[in-house]
C-alpha cells in the first residue's frame, strides 16, 4: 500500500513539475553562475585538499543546489493548503507518509536531474573526477535533498504564510551554506570556525562527497558523511509524516 | 442506529494567548439518508467540528462514530465511509478534470482501468464530461462545486459533509446543486451533513437542523418546528429564528441600558 500510493503521489508531482520545465532549468542557474563566475576564481589558489580545485568546489555546488532548492519546496505546500489540496488528499485513506515520501522524491527526483545537468557543465569547464565518485555525490544529494524537502514540508503546514516561511527559511539557508564549507573548504579558516562548522550537518557531507571526487571512498569523512546524511534523512522524514497525520492542530 | 452520532465532541486550540474552545462539546446524531444542516454564526465551531468528524483534525474531548467506526479507533474506517468537501474545494488548478478524477480514484485504491472508468462514471452523472479536458482552473464556480463533489464522490461514500458548498454561488447554479443533493440521497441513500449561512437553503434542502453557537449545539429540530419553537409561529421566517435561537438579533428599541 505504501508503495502504490507513493507511486501514485510522486507520479502527480512529477507531472507537475515536467509541465514547469522552464522553473527546472532555472533553478539550475545559480550553481551555474557560481561555477561560471566563481570557480575559475579558485584554479591555482592553494585549497589544500587533493586534486584540483573544480572537484572542491563542484560538491560543494551540488550540495548548495540541494540546500536552497530543498529547503524552499514549502512553499508549494502552502500554495496547496491554500487550494484545499492537502485536506482534500488527506480525507481519503492514502497513507501518511506516502503524501510526504511521494512529494520528497519527485524533489529528489528534479535535484539529481539538475545535478547531472551541473556536472555536465562543470565537465566542460575543467573538472575531472571519477565516474563512482560523481555518482556517490548524487546519491549525497538526494539524501539531503529529502531530508531538506521533508523538513520545509514540515515547516511549511505549520506556519502556513509565506510571508512567516521565507524569512524563517532565509535565516535557516545562510548560515547553514555559509558554516558548512561548501564554497571553499573550513580546514583554510580560522581555528574556532572549523570547530563552529563541525555542528552543522551538511559539514559531514560536503566533507565525503569531496573525497567521492578524487575516489577515497574509505575515509573517516566517508563514514561520517553517510551516517550523517541517513540519520538527518531518517529523522527528517519522522517529523515530516508526523506533521502529515496530524496537520491543522 | 445513527449513521452519526457524537457524545461531547470538543475541541480546544492551544495559541499563544491561551487556549481556544473551538468546540466545547457537540452532542448530535443524525440518520442514514438524512440531509442535515448545520448552522451557526461565524467562529461557532462548525468548520472545526466537520474537519473532527472527516479525521483531519484529532478532538481533544469525546467520542463520535461515523457510519459504524470509532473515530478515534478506526480512522481509516471512517476515511473509507466519508466523503467531504471544504470550503476552499481541493483541486490543482493547473492540472486537468480528468487527471484529478483519476488520481482521486487512485488515492481510493482503484485500479488504473477502475479509476478511469469511475471518472467517466461520475463526470456523466455530474455533467463534467465536456469539460474532462479543460484545466480546473478554467472552470466556473459552479462547474468547480460540481468536480470538488464528484471527487468526494469517488468511492460511493455512505455519508457526504458539505462545508458551505453554495457560497460564492450564482442562483442557478445554488438550485443546480440543491437538486443535486437531493438526487443523490434519493437515488443512493446518501447521508449529506452540510454547513451554510444561507437560511433559505437551509430551510429548501435540509430535512433536520441543528444549531451550534460557541461551540456546543443551542437547537434542533425540522425547520418548522424551530420556527413554532423559537420564531413564535410556523410562518416565522427562519431568519428571525436564527436570530432568536443565537441570541445575537438587534437589540429591542425599548431596552434600557444597564448603565450609562
Amino acid at each position: 500500500m505504501l508503495l502504490h500510493d507513493t507511486a501514485i503521489i510522486y507520479g502527480r508531482y512529477l507531472r507537475q513539475s515536467l509541465r514547469s520545465r522552464f522553473a527546472l532549468l532555472f533553478g539550475v542557474l545559480m550553481p551555474l553562475l557560481y561555477l561560471v563566475f566563481f570557480g575559475p576564481l579558485l584554479t591555482g589558489l592553494p585549497l589544500g585538499g587533493r586534486g584540483s580545485s573544480w572537484q572542491v568546489l563542484v560538491p560543494g555546488l551540488l550540495l548548495q543546489l540541494g540546500l536552497f532548492g530543498a529547503l524552499f519546496a514549502g512553499f508549494m505546500i502552502i500554495l496547496e493548503n491554500g487550494q484545499g489540496v492537502v485536506e482534500r488528499m488527506r480525507v481519503t485513506p492514502v497513507s501518511r507518509l506516502a503524501l510526504l515520501l511521494g512529494r520528497v522524491l519527485r524533489e529528489a527526483t528534479v535535484f539529481v536531474l539538475q545535478a547531472v545537468l551541473l556536472v555536465l557543465a562543470a565537465l566542460a569547464m575543467g573538472l575531472r573526477a571519477p565516474l563512482i565518485g560523481i555518482v556517490i555525490g548524487f546519491a549525497f544529494v538526494a539524501l539531503l535533498t529529502v531530508s531538506l524537502a521533508s523538513l520545509s514540508y514540515a515547516l511549511a503546514m505549520k506556519v502556513r504564510t509565506p510571508q512567516e516561511f521565507g524569512p524563517l527559511v532565509n535565516a535557516v539557508s545562510m548560515p547553514s551554506m555559509l558554516l558548512s564549507g561548501l564554497m571553499l573548504p573550513m580546514t583554510l579558516g580560522p581555528r574556532w570556525l572549523d570547530v563552529l562548522s563541525h555542528f552543522m550537518p551538511f559539514r559531514y557531507l560536503v566533507d565525503a562527497m569531496r573525497d567521492a571526487y578524487v575516489g577515497a571512498y574509505t575515509t573517516d569523512h566517508m563514514l561520517y558523511g553517510v551516517l550523517v546524511a541517513v540519520g538527518f534523512a531518517v529523522l527528517a522524514v519522522t517529523v515530516g509524516t508526523r506533521v502529515f497525520r496530524t496537520a491543522g492542530a | 442506529m445513527p449513521i452519526i452520532s457524537t457524545a461531547s465532541l470538543a475541541r480546544t486550540f492551544q495559541t499563544r494567548r491561551g487556549p481556544v474552545e473551538a468546540v466545547r462539546g457537540i452532542d448530535l446524531t443524525v440518520r442514514e439518508g438524512e440531509i442535515l444542516g448545520f448552522l451557526g454564526p461565524n467562529g461557532a465551531g462548525k468548520t472545526t467540528t466537520l474537519r473532527m468528524l472527516t479525521t483531519l483534525l484529532e478532538p481533544t474531548g469525546g467520542a463520535a462514530t461515523v457510519a459504524g467506526h470509532d473515530l478515534a479507533t478506526d480512522a481509516a474506517g471512517v476515511r473509507r465511509a466519508c466523503g467531504y468537501v471544504a470550503q476552499s474545494g481541493g483541486v490543482d488548478p493547473q492540472i486537468s478534470v480528468r487527471e484529478e478524477l483519476v488520481t482521486q480514484g487512485r488515492l481510493y485504491r482503484l485500479s488504473k482501468t477502475q479509476a478511469a472508468a469511475r471518472a467517466a462514471e461520475l463526470a456523466r452523472d455530474l455533467d463534467l464530461t465536456d469539460l474532462l479536458d479543460r484545466r480546473c482552473g478554467t472552470l466556473s464556480g459552479g462547474q468547480r462545486r460540481r468536480l470538488d463533489i464528484a471527487m468526494a464522490l469517488t468511492h460511493r461514500p455512505k455519508v457526504l459533509f458539505l462545508d458551505e458548498p453554495t457560497t460564492g454561488l450564482d442562483p442557478a447554479s445554488r438550485a443546480d446543486l440543491w437538486d443535486l443533493v437531493r438526487r443523490l440521497r434519493d437515488a443512493h441513500g446518501t447521508t449529506v451533513f452540510l454547513t451554510t449561512h444561507y437560511l433559505d437553503e437551509a430551510d429548501a434542502l435540509a430535512d433536520r437542523l441543528v444549531i451550534v453557537d460557541r461551540g456546543v449545539v443551542v437547537a434542533e429540530g425540522t425547520p418548522s418546528a424551530l420556527k413554532l419553537e423559537y420564531g413564535g409561529s410556523i410562518g416565522a421566517s427562519l431568519q428571525d429564528t436564527f436570530l432568536a435561537i443565537t441570541g445575537r438579533g438587534p437589540v429591542p428599541a425599548d431596552a434600557a441600558p444597564v448603565a450609562v
